[in-house]
This record gives structure tokens, C-alpha cells and sequence, in this order.
């Protein structure tokens, strides 16, 4: 294999992707256009997450990767490797040991902390997409704060079905101003963004966006007074652990369709399990 | 030697087919010269949609990808996203390239004249067409030969079909060199929308050649106004130019191949004097003319908006064309399905379950009070 530089994209490419980041930083909740380059892992894969991880990873940081909650799962071990390869750093599947938590379709269990930084994989950054799918378009509704769209939408699932209909990715607003796509987590999740010690960083490389929600920040799901926000719970404790706070995978035993619930944070569950 | 069924048109299409023929003779050496030499299209489609012109690492890349070229394109792409930018070379003179083909269609004949090339315009696609070739005569075994009209076709001034009509007023004045914001290199810096002609057509010139192909035949088909003539469609190889700001003179970094298409559109303009011809352009690394014709279709149905028509079909709609026709961002996407997504699902089987209940308990509550 060609030798490459310290986790794969040479400095220059690294310090542009850190420029757009903070700027990210600097206005939580907004979509901020970067260079992303064709990493060797294609697009969907979580090429935006791992430009991110790519620029801000150092020597001494250890790495945690995650996909639908479990390190195990193929594309998470794949990621793990890209970066053991090209980075030569320390992996950990301990959420607590992990400065760097890179993640997609869930977080963690455990709660972050103020010296850990989340790097989400987002398909999507436009929370608006489905409603409205030019971005001329959706970028003056959100210079205008004008989320009207998705107020409508809520209210259609409400008179619809009786209640907001939307699973994951939940519409979330960021610092009372910008109107966030959270990525695909369960909405179950959504609740551990508000006010994260953690650094919460969002990429999107096929889509060339990026955007940050600081330590820290308000980062509410849209509701109705009369309607509040109400995420599923798991509706069986883990068949593991034994936990009902978490959120679980519904596992197909049998042909009969027996069904099973256990934990999707595998390393919660294997820590819950043990005590 | 021209292209139209004139006289030595037999002749042409004869030393055409001789060239193809050579293309294919065996190479001796290990499989992946024998790939650049005898896919050589197929590389050339890989150099255009990844933007690196390396017939090498272009062969490695097809090779690797089992002659998926999509996958070629990518695993390049990603090879091509550590290499570090050094200088922007000088813009290319394609009007002194050394041509191997240049054909016009909107006249018999034209500045430098029409050389057919190798072109399988004329072959019959018979298997084993090309093996079962008459030996060549004497003349037709050349590559080039001399039309009456020029002493050295090669090596003319390109272009003239355009600067003629340009000249007589007939036709749009080309547009004057881009601004250095609108000419920047669309994958350093990301572009937006609307974009300017340049980011639009580095965005085509990469685009999957496809998607391309199928946008441009809308526009025929009448989604999108256009009446299309191909003004000159040439492919041969130009020097690519350095200018080191230490050294202050320019220096010949080494030759690549291009096919470019001028393209002339139907004619705009409010009274009979300010009407003239407008124009669509596409440049592509390597021979791939399909892909230089499409792009120039395109490239004209999507400057509808800045010529005043109206943008009604995809084919004219610069943030659909633009958005979607990347083939390495597509495949992505679209094949990023086959990942789990059982978090998600989860959390849909779960809505629907709950909204299931929740209007189970609502009749049941009607049932009650009937």
C-alpha cells in the first residue's frame, strides 16, 4: 500500500476541514459548506464523519467507533481499522475511555463528558429536504428562521395519525435559531444532545456540509404545547442486561417470529450485564 | 481526408477503421499496459469522471475494480484526494493541438479540414469486424492524410468554424475569461448554487458520463429547447503548461488527451439584428466524444436562466443536473442501503406500532359509546 499521511488526507485538506468546524462552532445548528474529498471508503459510508475524525484526530486520542450502537458492527469495524491503519491510534469500544466517539444511527448510553468530542455520519444535513429539496430554496427559510414547513408537517402527522409520526431523525432546533437535522438516531436519542458537555460535531461528505452543536447548547425537538415531544421506549428490558432505560434492537429468534429486545449500545450492555 | 460522402470518404472510413485495428494489436507486456492500451476508452472515461489524468494509476484502478468502472473512478478519486496542489497550470491552447480527429458537421469543409480519425462512426458492429479488415492501401494506411486545402492539418488553428461565424456576428461572443472566483477548483472549494458556467462545466466534465448522456437525449426529445448543430468536434493532444512564480517562464509539463465539442444552438434575440447562434462547449480528458457532445447539449439547456428562457424541463434545471450527476456520490448513496439500518427501522417499526394501538384504543372507546 502507498504510505499516506497521518490519518490519510494530507495537512492542508485536514486544516480546511478544521476552518469550516469552527465556524460550525461559532453558529450552532448551521449547515457550513466544506471541500469534502473522496475518502477510500464511499460515500454513505460515513465519509463525513470520518473527514471530521480525520482532521481533528491526534497522536494521543483514542477512538471509539459505533454503528447502530455496536462496535462490532461491520461498517464500524471497518472504520476502526481505517483509522488503526492510517492514524496508527489507540481503538477503544469503552465509551468512557474514548476521546473521540464517532457514531452512526445512535449515542452512546453512557453520558459524555466535557473532554470527549461525538462525530455524527449524516446522510441528510438538511432537515427540511423532504419537504423542500432545493437548497437555494431551504437556505433563505433558514436565514429566516421560517420552519413553518415542519410545523406543518407535524401538525398534518397529528391530525393524520394523532400524534407526530416521525421516528428518527427528529427535527431539532439548535440554540433557539437554527432548525437541525440530528442525523438518523431514534428520536429516543435526541433528548442527550440539550445541553451535552460533550462537543457534538455533524458531517455530511457526499453532501459537502458540515455543522456543530457546541458543549453545552439548547437542542430542543419540535413540538406542539398540546402535543409535547414523546420518543418510544423500548417496549420489553433487555433480554441481556435486564435495562429498561435503553434503547433496544428487536432480535427475530425463530421462524415463528418470536421476538427478543436486547440493548443496541453493546458496550452499555455488556457493563450492565456484568454488574 | 473528409468525413462527408464526397470524394476519398471510402478512402476515410478505410483508414479509420486501419486505426482502430492498430489499437487493439497486442502489447506484449503485463496486464495492465495491456489494459491501457487495449481499454484505452475505458481509461479515459475513468481519467474524465476522476478528474486525474494518470493512464496508469487509471489501468491499476480498472484492474483492481474487475472493470467496474465506477469503482475505478472512486478508488482514484480517493487516491486523488491526497495528492497536494502545487500550481494551477496555464490555460490549455487547444488551438494548437496536435489533432487526430476533427470533424465538423454544420460545413463540408472547414479551417484545417475534416479529419475523420479513428472512429467507429463508420464500422459495422460485426464481432470480429476489426480482425477481418482488408489490408490497408497506400494511402488510407496513414494516419493523417494532407485534405487539398492544408499543408499541415495537424498542427492548424482550431476553432475557425466558430471565430467565422463569430466574425460575421452570427453567433455569441464566446464568453471572456472567468473571474478567478468563478473558475476555482470545485473540489477545493465547494461550489453553490447558482454556480458560474466554469463550476458547471468542472462539474460535467466529471460527471458520469450516463447520466450525461441521458440529460442531453431529454433535450432532444423536447424536455429542454435545443436545436443542435456540432460546429467542430476534435479530439487530439495538447501540452500542459507550469509557469513556477520562481522561475517566471513556462514550461511544458507533458501532453494529455482531449476531446472537445463547440456546439451551435439555435438562435436568440429580440429583432433579426441582435439574433445570433448561441453556444454550448464540452471539454473531456481523453477520446470520448459521446461524452464531449453531451456535455456541450447540456451545458446549452442549462444556461436557459441567463438567456432568458424558461427553465421548465430536469435538462435546464442547474441544481438537479448539478446535484445528481456525480457517479461516485450516487453509487454511494444509493448502495449505502445495504448498510444496517436496524436502529432506524426499529424506531419506524415502533411508530407504526404505537399509532396502531393508539387507534385500536380510539375505536374501541367509539365502540363503547355506541
Amino acid at each position: 500500500m502507498i504510505p499516506y499521511n497521518f490519518a490519510y488526507l494530507d495537512e492542508n485538506s485536514k486544516r480546511a476541514i478544521r476552518r469550516s468546524l469552527l465556524k460550525a462552532v461559532a453558529i450552532p445548528g448551521h449547515q457550513i459548506a466544506f471541500a469534502s474529498r473522496e475518502m477510500p471508503l464511499p460515500y454513505g459510508w460515513g465519509t463525513g464523519g470520518i473527514q471530521i475524525t480525520a482532521a481533528i484526530i491526534g497522536k494521543d486520542d483514542r477512538l471509539k467507533v459505533i454503528d447502530q450502537g455496536a462496535d462490532d458492527t461491520t461498517n464500524a469495524v471497518s472504520i476502526r481499522h481505517f483509522f488503526q491503519s492510517v492514524a496508527g491510534i489507540a481503538t477503544t469500544t469503552e465509551t468512557r475511555q474514548a476521546s473521540i466517539i464517532q457514531t452512526r444511527h445512535r449515542i452512546p448510553e453512557t453520558p459524555l463528558c466535557a473532554d470527549q468530542i461525538i462525530v455524527y455520519q449524516v446522510p441528510m444535513p438538511e432537515p427540511l429536504f423532504k419537504l423542500e429539496p432545493r437548497r437555494t430554496e431551504t437556505r433563505i427559510l433558514h436565514a429566516m428562521a421560517d420552519y413553518s414547513l415542519m410545523y406543518l408537517q407535524l401538525y398534518d402527522h397529528i391530525t393524520r395519525y394523532g400524534r407526530v409520526a416521525i421516528g428518527y431523525d427528529y427535527p431539532v432546533m439548535v440554540h433557539d435559531r437554527y432548525l437541525m437535522s440530528p442525523s438518523p438516531i431514534p428520536a429516543f436519542d435526541v433528548p442527550k444532545m440539550h445541553m451535552n458537555p460533550a462537543l457534538q460535531l455533524f458531517g455530511a461528505g457526499r453532501e459537502k456540509r458540515l455543522y456543530a452543536v457546541p458543549p453545552y447548547t439548547r437542542v430542543v425537538p419540535l413540538a406542539f404545547e398540546d402535543y409535547p415531544f414523546a420518543p418510544l421506549q423500548a417496549q420489553a428490558p433487555c433480554a441481556i442486561c435486564g435495562s429498561t432505560s435503553s434503547y433496544k434492537d428487536e432480535i427475530i429468534l425463530d421462524d415463528n417470529g418470536k421476538r427478543q429486545f436486547v440493548c443496541s449500545d453493546t458496550d452499555y450492555c455488556g457493563r450492565t450485564s456484568c454488574q | 481526408m473528409s468525413y462527408v460522402a464526397a470524394k476519398g470518404g471510402a478512402q476515410a472510413i478505410q483508414a479509420a477503421h486501419q486505426l482502430v485495428a492498430e489499437r487493439n494489436a497486442p502489447n506484449p507486456d503485463d496486464l495492465q499496459a495491456q489494459i491501457a492500451q487495449h481499454l484505452h476508452l475505458s481509461i479515459d472515461r475513468i481519467m474524465a469522471e476522476a478528474s486525474l489524468y494518470d493512464r496508469d494509476i487509471a489501468a491499476k484502478a480498472l484492474l483492481q475494480a474487475q472493470g467496474d468502472s465506477i469503482e475505478a473512478v472512486f478508488i482514484v478519486r480517493a487516491y486523488r484526494a491526497t495528492l497536494s496542489r502545487f500550481l494551477d497550470s496555464a490555460p490549455l491552447n487547444l488551438g494548437h493541438a496536435n489533432m487526430q480527429r476533427h470533424i465538423s458537421a454544420a460545413f463540408k469543409d472547414i479551417p484545417g479540414g475534416q479529419q475523420l480519425g479513428a472512429t467507429y462512426d463508420y464500422s459495422h458492429r460485426l464481432l470480429g469486424y476489426f480482425q477481418n479488415l482488408q489490408g490497408p492501401d497506400e494511402s488510407a494506411a496513414h494516419a493523417a492524410i494532407p485534405s487539398a486545402d492544408t499543408k499541415a492539418p495537424n498542427t492548424h488553428k482550431k476553432s475557425g468554424v466558430m471565430d467565422i461565424l463569430e466574425t460575421e456576428g452570427l453567433i455569441e461572443k464566446s464568453s471572456t475569461e472567468p473571474a478567478d472566483a468563478e473558475n476555482r477548483d470545485i473540489t477545493q472549494i465547494p461550489p453553490g448554487f447558482p454556480a458560474s458556467r466554469a463550476q458547471r462545466l468542472q462539474t460535467l466534465a466529471r460527471a458520469d458520463e450516463g447520466f450525461v448522456l441521458g440529460m442531453a437525449y431529454s433535450t432532444q426529445r423536447g424536455y429542454g429547447q435545443n436545436h443542435p448543430f456540432i460546429a467542430e468536434l476534435s479530439h487530439g493532444s495538447v501540452n500542459v503548461e507550469i509557469c513556477p512564480p520562481e522561475l517566471g517562464f513556462s514550461l511544458c509539463i507533458g501532453t494529455i488527451e482531449m476531446t472537445e465539442c463547440q456546439m451551435i444552438n439555435q438562435f436568440q434575440g429580440d429583432s433579426p439584428e441582435t439574433a445570433t447562434f448561441t453556444r454550448g462547449y464540452g471539454l473531456v480528458f481523453g477520446h470520448n466524444e459521446r461524452k464531449a457532445i453531451a456535455m456541450a447539449l447540456l451545458d446549452r439547456a442549462l444556461r436557459a436562466q441567463e438567456l432568458g428562457e424558461k427553465v421548465e424541463a430536469p435538462a435546464q434545471d442547474e441544481e438537479f443536473v448539478l446535484s445528481h450527476c456525480d457517479n461516485v456520490e450516487a453509487t454511494g448513496f444509493v448502495e449505502h442501503l445495504k448498510l444496517p439500518h436496524h436502529v432506524d427501522f426499529q424506531s419506524e417499526i415502533s411508530t407504526l406500532r404505537a399509532l396502531r394501538a393508539q387507534s385500536l384504543s380510539t375505536t374501541a372507546r367509539h365502540d363503547d359509546t355506541l
